[in-house]
């Protein structure tokens, strides 16, 4: 199995008077994984399903492998799909589901029976195959319905929010268990989620997507380190909102400390601005001339996060390491930024 | 108590006249006990003839209902469900419109019809009846489809069915219809109930079918009538039975059971 190609090329599709997708531009690499991450509505569902030829284009083309496939039919595409729901045909067991695609291929029985064992072992679940879909769990159910995709060999495999019905602790392992399979075989794919987390641990490349827009595309370091926007930073991980104030020379003071302003372009030397600071980005150290409160400490494991009330009435999170000695609600503390870096969102509103 | 007292009650209510009938069905002619009647009547070859008519009827009536209504249950479930209430509305008119209008405007056609349409529609009681039997159990047969449709993640499924490969025609008997399978034969046994029930079509246009043949032979005796009223209940039983037994054998899927 090897990657081939992808491009969309100005995809755009509207329903009614909503534009789910607007002039998109994407092109995958062979071998990619891309995840398209976003909030619902924004669109990533339906350029998969553009992609998958589930649904036709209002403009725009789609190209697999250098063709263009825009008005081929779905059961011609060659594009194996895991869906969100649980897409298992109940009438069959595993072995006959995995088989399916490729009973549609006029495949003979015996190299059917070898392939299903096949893939079904790639996806750990062997002593399944006689299992029918109400027997499996939800993991195991979207393991076979990964073995049923992988079963034909696709050129590009989709993945539509696969991980999303299942509990925290499997969605972990069966993520990584889908980035190892796919990489050995180096398919090409498209993974759509909502799941900021779940984008940024899996894929090769992460595009944003907003109001039917890519918003940003870019490794999933230089999303998170590097927002292209105050959406984009904001819906990828948390994001404090601070104000600051712009200095000569590209920088910005916020919180006392001296930073390089990323964007913000045009702002005028001493005027206040919006900046998008991380909660990682933030260190609280307990001072009782400090000029905040600590109001809440929530432990998350390896972190705390500690929500602190500055003396004009914002709120901040930050996130520290747990250790002995964090701030308690109600201390006083000093706040600084530790980071070189900070996102102007815009202008500062009152 | 109380349960005990009204399965007692609809016992005897539901099991009373039917013990009379059988009772009743049992006396010859000559006064004696015996099985006289339902020797008479499964002897009488017009009678087996007219039940032969009638299930070729219901087979082809059932075929074709299905082949069509499948289908389109599928494409307004996927592509139209904004109109989903107004094709439910539509598919309730042939029982607004009674079937002695029907029968009326058939007669009508058949009188004044040329030779060609004669001979083609109205030449046997298969041709001429099924397609009216057809529109007759629509909306009983929309109704039970649409409810098995309903009861199966349908988009999902049929995407994952045409990313890998499979064609509409594939997708529609591998696919929907295992999944479907007890809708279906729900479908299919209101069918086949309602041709082995209509009179009013089939006597008017002077067919032989079993329903007509069971109103002419109950007329004549009474003996008869009622042995033929309790062959057709066992029948019927049969046929709900039959189709119940292979409701539960449709497949080992949740929904097959639930529904």
């Amino acid at each position: 199995m090897s990657g081939v190609a992808v491009h969309l090329d100005g995809l755009t599709r509207r329903f009614g008077a909503l534009t789910a997708l607007d002039d998109l531009d994407l092109d995958v690499a062979p071998g990619e994984l891309l995840a398209l991450l976003g909030p619902s509505g924004c669109g990533k569902t339906t350029a998969l399903r553009l992609l998958g030829g589930f649904d036709r284009p209002d403009a725009g083309r789609v190209m697999v492998g250098g063709a263009d496939v825009t008005d081929m039919p779905a059961n011609r595409r060659d594009m194996g799909m895991v869906f969100q729901a649980y897409s298992l045909f109940p009438n069959m067991d595993a072995r006959k589901n995995v088989q399916f695609g490729l009973r549609m291929r006029k495949m003979g029985a015996a190299q059917r029976n070898a392939r299903a064992e096949e893939v079904l072992a790639l996806v750990g679940l062997a002593d399944h195959a006689g299992h029918y879909p109400y027997q499996l769990s939800g993991g195991q159910q979207q393991r076979v319905a990964l073995a049923r995709a992988l079963a034909i060999e696709p050129s590009v495999l989709l993945l539509d929010e696969p991980l999303s019905a299942l509990d925290a602790r499997v969605r972990h392992q069966l993520r990584a268990e889908i980035r190892a399979v796919q990489q050995r075989l180096g398919i090409t794919t498209l993974f759509v989620t909502h799941d900021q987390a779940e984008a940024l641990s899996i894929a090769d490349r992460v595009g944003v997507m907003h109001d039917g827009h890519l918003e940003q595309l870019g490794t999933p370091e230089e999303v998170y380190d590097r927002p292209a926007t105050p959406f984009v930073a904001e819906f990828v991980g948390t994001m404090n909102r601070v104000a600051g104030r712009v200095l000569p020379g590209g920088r910005l003071e916020v919180l006392g400390s001296s930073l390089n302003a990323i964007g913000g372009d045009g702002q005028q030397q001493g005027s206040m601005v919006e900046v998008l600071v991380r909660p990682e980005a933030l260190e609280a150290v307990a001072d009782e001339d400090g000029h905040a409160t600590v109001t809440e400490r929530t432990f998350l494991g390896s972190l705390t996060r500690i929500r602190v009330t500055l003396d004009d009435g914002a709120d901040l999170l930050i996130d520290a390491a747990t250790r002995r000695g964090l701030p308690e609600p109600g201390a006083r503390v000093g706040v600084r930024v530790t980071s070189e870096d900070a996102l102007v969102s815009g202008p500062s509103t009152p | 108590m109380w349960r005990v007292t009204i399965l007692v009650l609809a016992a005897i209510y539901f099991l009373g006249p039917l013990a009379a009938s059988l009772r009743f069905s049992l006396v010859q002619s000559n006064g004696k006990d015996g099985f006289g009647n339902y020797s008479r009547v499964l002897h009488d070859g017009a009678l087996a003839n007219a039940l032969w008519t009638s299930l070729e009827i219901a087979a082809i009536t059932t075929g074709i209902l299905l082949v069509l209504m499948l289908p389109t249950v599928v494409w307004v479930r996927l592509r139209l469900p904004r109109l989903a209430l107004l094709i439910e509305t539509v598919s309730v008119l042939p029982i607004v419109i009674p079937p002695i209008v029907m029968g009326a405007g058939l007669a009508e056609l058949q009188l004044h019809a040329g030779s060609a349409i004669d001979s083609a529609l109205f030449a046997s009681p298969i041709s001429a009846l099924t397609p009216f039997y057809v529109i007759l159990a629509l909306p009983f047969a929309y109704r039970s489809l649409d409810v098995g449709v309903r009861a199966i993640d349908l988009r999902t499924l049929v995407d994952a069915a045409r990313s890998l490969g499979a064609s509409w025609f594939t997708l529609i008997t591998r696919v929907i219809l295992p999944n479907v399978r007890t809708a279906v034969l729900t479908a299919a046994s209101l069918a086949i109930a309602l041709v082995l029930a209509e009179v009013v079509i089939a006597g008017t246009l002077l067919y032989d079918t079993y329903p007509v043949e069971l109103v002419n032979q109950g007329q004549q005796d009474a003996g008869i009538a009622v042995a033929l009223s309790v062959l057709s209940l066992a029948i019927t039983w049969l046929l709900l039975f039959g189709i119940s037994f292979l409701g539960n054998r449709a497949g080992p899927t949740r929904v097959g059971r639930l529904l």
